[in-house]
């Protein structure tokens, strides 16, 4: 077997050495002069400072989106404010390479991810809400639909800019301005967005990004928004909810994940071994829909763990910003240090656990790919969402435990069926108790498909044309 | 200003992705409303019909396969190589129609806001036409837009460049392909328009542009076994219209009569066939086997 000869990518995005607060239209430092800095998590290194936003911030941000909402983009007509989007897709592409190698250095995902799937899905996912901005009549949710206003929201840090995307473009396109506190550990992408909202003339207030930890989210959640958007962990999303209890906000909440991956014993085996290590392995693992419980029928349990083994030995662990790598680092000291806890927790539940013999850089954090087997549905590694690179595996005897064992969870946000019978495909999508079920595929994303969860994976739906309903008075 | 002898364009046929003339070797005169001659454009024959429909088949599969996304990115594209050229648009649509600077500048922006709004549409309108039908029994059955084929149209006579792209845009968003007869009297903005697509990464074929007499070739176009539908907008004269559409029943066309006004949704929708799968979904029928 040839070895990979190191692939580095050579283009370094111009990152400042610091960055403020975007409010209406400029740069600005924290009203109380706090800052925080930004680490690249595969060194350590620090990237950059950025103004942490406090309530004053908030406060001034949320009066701007109000303004700019009031007089300028609210009665602009939908095909001029499309084509504003349409003008910041296309700069989005235009920059893509720049935005995907400061993602991969702020987050820690692999350049070939960040380069293939983050930025050019947040580019569609402009290209595609701008071409809604004047066709909401035709969207199924009334003659008229009207927009909310003001809308806050908070995303996480797995996918940095393609949730602001995911945010933004729908809230603009439907007529709303925005408020968006990206997560503390990654904010680069969200303020290079900024500076692109500049480039494109957008008018002041539109977009209003404000960078921060819990406190500066409370602060937004509690503010005079209209709309509450937020995408990240089940309990913060149940504080949300709780907090605007009896206001007059909207909602919608994409939060955690424990999704089954069934494969069946009539299943293209090669196909869904290649559909078992991108569920659980893409992007670290550090995505909510990760196909992180493995239900695999007992007939072709062996032969499944035996080609999954083979194939995870194969996985390149480490530098980011190397075009071979496929699992880059974990995104900071905190997630590494929970994914380590809960993985000695399946080790002492009795839970077999097997890692392949990869290095690990000695700076930064990292976790080796991990395999569970002999997991029991009771096992907290079955239960809770661990958010890395850890697979558990079930197995099944019928299909019709297959189905109870995949529903035996308070979430309820994906699902992947692997079966060349169309007809159990059918069948078992039928029955999951999920806003998104793959079949013989995994992770896949488009503008065009709704995206969302059942049960305490929250509600509400992203893309296409059911997610434009969370940004509508309708 | 220059005493420099300036360089006229040709005015030639947009087919296949290519500038031919017409095969028959003849041309007419085009002046504006005021009698000022302005350039010879080529008088398209039956074969250059002909022609204009085989490069239209030929591509309608591809541009159908390739991503709804892809499509509208395409159509954007469009849309920016004219903004870059307005200018010259405005001076031809002016020349053409007899209309104001302003008036003429202001068609060719609403033609780029127009291309704008269908690249929007192409990635949307399956989703709001098509949909799961609730049929009674264990099967998952769905219903989506499919394109026609290969559409014929003859363009406003009154409004050559605006009409034209109003027409010609839901066609190929929806997945079509379109052979166009431009305006008999005012062909020049349409045949320059060519020249937009061609440069717009758009496949050579999607859109054929003739130029010539409507009474000469548009019945040709209607009766071609090969086309799917057939846009009379452009057909001023009604018995021409009804004989055309008389034609086009020989081979059960879609046919849009002169007037009919539609939204951009029912023009997406006018050139749309609709395709229903039903697949069983019951663990009885997996159980069986074969599916």
């Amino acid at each position: 077997m040839f070895e990979y000869a190191p692939a580095p990518e050579s283009v370094r995005p111009q990152i400042k050495e610091h960055y403020g607060l975007f409010v209406d239209g400029e740069f600005t430092d924290a009203a109380d002069g706090a800052d925080f800095k930004s680490v690249n998590p595969s060194t350590e290194e620090v990237l950059f400072t950025v103004a942490e936003a406090g309530e004053a911030d908030v406060q001034a941000a949320v009066a701007a989106a109000r303004r700019a909402q009031e007089t300028v983009w609210g009665p602009m007509s939908g095909a001029e404010r499309g084509k504003y989007l349409f003008r910041i897709a296309r700069l989005l592409q235009e920059k893509a390479r720049e935005f995907a190698v400061a993602e991969s250095l702020d987050n820690g995902k692999p350049i070939k991810e960040t380069r293939d799937f983050d930025v050019p899905t947040a580019a569609q996912h402009f290209f595609y809400h701008a071409g809604w901005a004047d066709k909401l009549a035709y969207a199924g949710l009334g003659a008229d639909p009207r927009p909310l206003g003001v809308i806050g929201q908070v995303i996480p840090w797995n996918f940095p800019l393609l949730m602001l995307a995911w945010k933004i473009a729908p809230a603009l396109a439907c007529g709303n301005t925005a408020v968006l506190k990206p997560a503390e550990t990654t904010p680069l992408t969200a303020l290079m967005f900024a500076e692109l909202c500049q480039e494109a003339d957008l008018p002041p207030g539109v977009v209003n990004i404000l960078p921060g930890a819990g406190g500066t989210g409370a602060a937004l959640v509690a503010s005079a928004v209209d709309k509450v958007a937020f995408t990240g962990s089940t309990a913060v999303g149940r504080a949300i909810a709780k907090s605007i209890a009896g206001s007059k906000k909207k909602l919608t909440l994409e939060l955690g994940g424990k999704a089954a991956n069934i494969v069946f014993d009539d299943a293209p085996i090669d196909q869904a071994v290649e559909g078992i290590v991108n569920g659980i392995f893409f992007n670290q693992g550090h995505v909510c829909c990760a196909g992180s419980r493995l239900l695999v029928q007992e007939s072709v349990a062996d032969e499944v763990l035996a080609r999954l083994k083979a194939r995870v030995e194969t996985l390149r662990v480490g530098d980011p910003l190397d075009k071979n790598t496929d699992i880059g680092a974990i995104n900071s000291a905190e997630q590494l240090e929970r994914i380590t806890a809960l993985t000695d927790t399946g080790r002492g539940e009795g839970a077999e656990v097997w890692q392949p013999d990869c290095d690990l850089p000695d700076r930064g954090f990292w976790f080796r790919p991990t395999v569970f087997t002999g997991v029991q549905q009771s096992m907290r590694i079955a239960k809770e969402e661990i958010f890395g690179p850890v697979l558990s595996v079930l197995t099944f005897r019928t299909p019709d435990e297959a189905i109870a064992k995949a529903n035996n969870t308070p979430y309820g946000l994906s699902a992947g069926v692997w079966t060349e019978k169309g007809s159990k495909i059918l069948w078992a999508a039928e029955r999951l108790r999920a806003g998104v079920v793959w079949a013989n595929t995994f992770n896949q994303f488009d503008a065009a498909s709704p995206f969302g969860g059942l049960k305490e994976s929250g509600y509400g739906r992203e893309g296409g044309r059911q997610g434009l309903e969370a940004y509508l008075d309708v | 200003m220059s005493d420099r002898l300036r360089v006229k364009k040709t005015y030639k046929l947009y087919v296949g992705g290519k500038f031919p003339r017409s095969e028959s070797g003849r041309s007419y005169p085009v002046s504006s409303p005021d009698g000022t001659e302005l350039a010879n454009a080529a008088l398209a024959s039956r074969k250059d019909g002909r022609d204009a429909v085989a490069a239209a088949r030929k591509a309608q599969r591809p541009w159908a396969g390739q991503t709804a996304y892809l499509r509208g990115q395409i159509l954007y594209r469009a849309a920016e190589m004219l903004e870059g050229r307005a200018g010259q648009f405005a001076e031809e649509v002016a020349e053409a129609t007899g209309a104001e600077p302003d008036a003429a500048l202001g068609t060719v922006e609403s033609a780029i806001d127009r291309l704008v709004h269908y690249a929007g549409w192409t990635d949307k309108y399956t989703s709001v036409l098509g949909g799961a039908n609730p049929v009674a029994g264990p099967y998952f059955n769905h219903t989506t837009p499919e394109p026609l084929g290969v559409i014929c149209v003859i363009a406003p006579q009154d409004d050559p460049f605006l009409g034209l792209i109003e027409a010609v845009a839901p066609a190929i968003a929806a997945g079509n392909t379109a052979v166009v007869l431009a305006s008999e009297t005012k062909p020049l903005p349409a045949l320059s328009f060519g020249e937009v697509l061609a440069t717009s990464d758009l496949p050579g074929g999607v859109v054929n542009v003739l130029s010539g007499r409507a009474a000469e070739i548009a019945p040709h176009l209607a009766a071609h076994a090969d086309v799917n539908g057939i846009d009379l907008s452009g057909v001023a004269d009604a018995e021409l219209a009804a004989s055309l559409e008389a034609a086009a029943a020989e081979t059960l066309k879609v046919v849009r009569r002169p007037g009919r006004q539609l939204d951009s949704l029912g023009l997406l929708r006018q050139w749309t066939e609709y395709k229903t799968v039903w697949h069983p979904a019951g663990m009885a029928a997996a159980a069986g086997g074969g599916y």
